[in-house]
């Protein structure tokens, strides 16, 4: 199935979840992630059994905490 | 308010714009903003918003100049190092454009006094360098009901949202509560590449002036990320998340209150 992840569209494997795609996208800090779904924040607890569907959008937001 | 001579000349390239004009300009003379933080996004979001004429500029930082800020903070320069960075900012903006007004605070924002600091301006820049000072102006901002700019930055890579009072969504909305004291790297321990704050610090004085101005499509709703390596810029669009501690339907944060910093990263 196609899904788009930040920006890029790619084959991925049916049935996959966000704790997985986290985990094939290589995340650098996959604790503290934020991910969207379609443009609907997906709540870290429900990563592990929350299922990616064909065609679906996937945004990660990471912690930027520099600024001075 | 009639222009003079000067500022007719001074603020000539703005008052051309169909989107500023005399009534933008006037706007922008009138207008009170306030920096937080006088250092990587905080020096060019403060130098540009003093050259557009800004009326009363606020910033507040607790620190002194300090060599290694140089890299990247370009309104203080080498004979500033030890002096106050707001005492430095206010003497660069000055030198800059002397008919403006700078409010200097010589303090860390905390929770006991970033009400107060907020109340009195149009729109407010986060431009500190850790979590607990850019929750606690979130949550400030949104209680208060101000407009703010947010921004982070770290080695290549930058990004910014605006929150918007009634329509947010907030910072909180993205990132529920700050990570942990030193799971995500800072500046500090991760470096940052020099340039970055003047793309997203001028960025910030872009949305600030835009709000004041009233012109534009502001980033409420999107998060601009920034990655230099690839040169490449993307907005992703923010839901607003109902059950959001502070800007949800339901909000358990009633007060602004101070998260514990990292020890090693209170002075930036």
């Amino acid at each position: 199935m196609n899904i788009t992840v930040t920006g890029s569209t790619k084959e991925y494997p049916q049935g996959l979840t966000v704790a997985q795609l986290i985990q094939l996208e290589k995340v650098a800090t996959p604790e503290y992630v934020t991910v969207s779904i379609n443009d609907e924040f997906i709540l870290s607890a429900t990563f592990a059994e929350k299922t990616l569907n064909e065609g679906d959008h996937v945004e990660f937001m990471y912690f930027m905490g520099g600024g001075r | 308010m009639a222009f003079s001579n000067e500022q007719l000349e001074r603020y000539s390239r703005h008052m051309i714009l169909k989107e500023v004009g005399v009534k933008g300009q006037k706007r922008l003379l009138e207008s009170k903003v306030l920096i937080i933080g006088a250092g990587g996004l905080g020096a060019p979001a403060a130098l540009y918003l003093a050259a557009a004429g800004v009326g009363v500029i606020g910033i507040a930082d607790a620190d002194d100049v300090d060599l290694s800020n140089l890299q990247r903070q370009v309104i203080h320069t080498t004979p500033d190092v030890g002096k106050a960075k707001v005492r430095s900012a206010e003497e660069s903006m000055k030198a800059i454009n002397p008919e403006i007004t700078v409010h200097t605070y010589r303090t860390y924002v905390l929770a006991n006094n970033i009400g107060q600091l907020i109340a009195e301006y149009d729109f407010i820049i986060d431009g500190t360098d850790n979590f607990p000072a850019k929750f606690l102006i979130n949550d400030a901002c949104v209680l208060g009901k101000k407009p703010f700019s947010h921004a982070g930055i770290i080695r290549f890579q930058g990004q910014l949202m605006t929150y918007l009072p009634g329509q947010g969504p907030c910072y909180r909305c993205v990132f529920s509560s700050p990570p942990p004291p030193d799971a995500v790297p800072t500046c500090r321990q991760a470096g940052v590449i020099g340039a970055m704050g003047g793309v997203i610090g001028s960025l910030q004085a872009m949305e600030a002036v835009k709000y004041i101005i009233g012109q534009g499509e502001l980033l409420c709703g999107s998060l601009l990320t920034y990655d230099a390596l690839n040169m490449e810029f993307r907005k992703i669009k923010l839901p607003r998340r109902d059950s959001c501690a502070v800007c949800g339907s339901q909000p358990t944060i009633i007060a602004p209150f101070d998260y514990e910093q990292a020890a090693c990263e209170v002075k930036g």
